[in-house]
């Protein structure tokens, strides 16, 4: 007996499709952009746990400041890198929600950086998305704190020089000492088995969240095809062969 | 002996052609469009049918969440 393609595609056998937690907008983020990963992931979480109602997202500046066009949920754009500070405010106003910031690595580890580690260091109930692809995505791929040694981007076009331009920051280590952080991680959102342990670890802060245990920290390492020059499946190749010896993956605390 | 099948429905205009699906795919049932959509990108489609077991490897790492997801056991 064959099965034809429409006998499976049926209501009933349906086991993916996407969270109504995310808007029918079609995401600004060029094509193969690990944002688009993070917020469904976030979004699903949010759903499963049956928290709509009491979580707020803090936006940030840079590719994800239309992150509240995107998400189904209530939504707060910050200045930027002051992610953290405007979360730490409406935490502290409702602190029963769930208070998330969802920042890009130009915005929280050079703009943000005191907002970031203050909010850790006081410990605000919170979770901090911090989605690093090593570079200014949305102003044309200049040089972030997070570029790599060597790394070609449009403000350092022969490779960051060490010696003239510092070294890489690597945030979630430095967050991981601040006693105010329960929870810090670094994920990947580029196969299906880094998508499955990212979402635990979403969950788990989530949790961490309800349980009121301070800040956590979830590093996602994810790409930018457009500002790196190039195509998406090399562009994750490229960050599993540059980018995880400089930001391994695996949690850091908690 | 029952089997396992699967199937994707691809939301051809929310494509942006960006292949990770492809390659994520482990029996090699999507393949990218001669054809474009109303952008201009090529798009995700079910080359190989038959092959698709519905384990949602692309559907857990398309960044534009157009995959949807179908899975049924099969007697045969």
């Amino acid at each position: 007996m064959s099965i034809s393609i429409q006998d499976i595609i049926k209501e009933e056998n349906k086991v993916f499709s996407k969270t109504k937690l995310l808007t029918d907008k079609v995401f600004s983020y060029c094509p193969g952009c690990g944002h688009g990963v993070a917020h469904r992931i976030i979004m699903e979480v949010i759903e499963e746990m049956g928290i709509v109602n009491q979580t707020i997202g803090v936006a940030p500046v840079g590719c994800s400041v239309l992150a509240y066009d995107f998400m189904d949920i209530d939504m707060q754009q910050a200045a930027h890198g002051r992610a953290p500070a405007v979360a730490t405010g409406i935490s502290r106003v409702f602190p029963d929600k769930y208070v998330f910031t969802y920042q890009g690595d130009g915005d929280l580890a050079a703009i943000g950086t005191a907002e970031t580690i203050h909010a850790c260091s006081r410990g605000e109930n919170i979770i901090i998305f911090f989605i690093n692809n090593g570079i200014y995505g949305m102003t044309g791929g200049q040089m972030a704190p997070t570029t790599l040694e060597g790394m070609k981007t449009s403000t350092s076009p022969h490779g960051r020089d060490l010696h003239q331009m510092g070294f890489p920051i690597k945030m979630t280590e430095i967050v991981a000492q601040l006693d105010g952080v329960q929870f810090a991680t670094r994920q990947a959102v580029h196969t299906p088995s880094a998508v499955r342990k990212t979402k635990k670890a979403v969950k788990k802060a989530f949790e961490n969240v309800k349980n009121k245990k301070g800040v956590s920290f979830i590093e996602i390492v994810s790409n930018c095809n457009s500002g790196w020059k190039l195509a998406p499946v090399k562009a994750n190749e490229w960050m599993e062969e540059f980018m995880f010896p400089v930001y391994p993956i695996g949690d850091i605390k908690g | 002996m029952a089997k396992i099948r699967g199937a994707v429905v691809v939301d051809v205009e929310r494509c942006k052609g960006c292949v990770i699906c492809v390659n994520a795919c482990p029996t090699n049932v999507l393949s990218m469009s001669k054809d474009v959509n109303g952008k201009g990108y090529s798009f995700s489609y079910m080359e190989n049918p038959e092959a698709c077991t519905g384990c949602m490897s692309c559907s857990l790492v398309c960044p534009d969440v157009v995959i949807t997801v179908y899975r049924m056991k099969v007697n045969e």
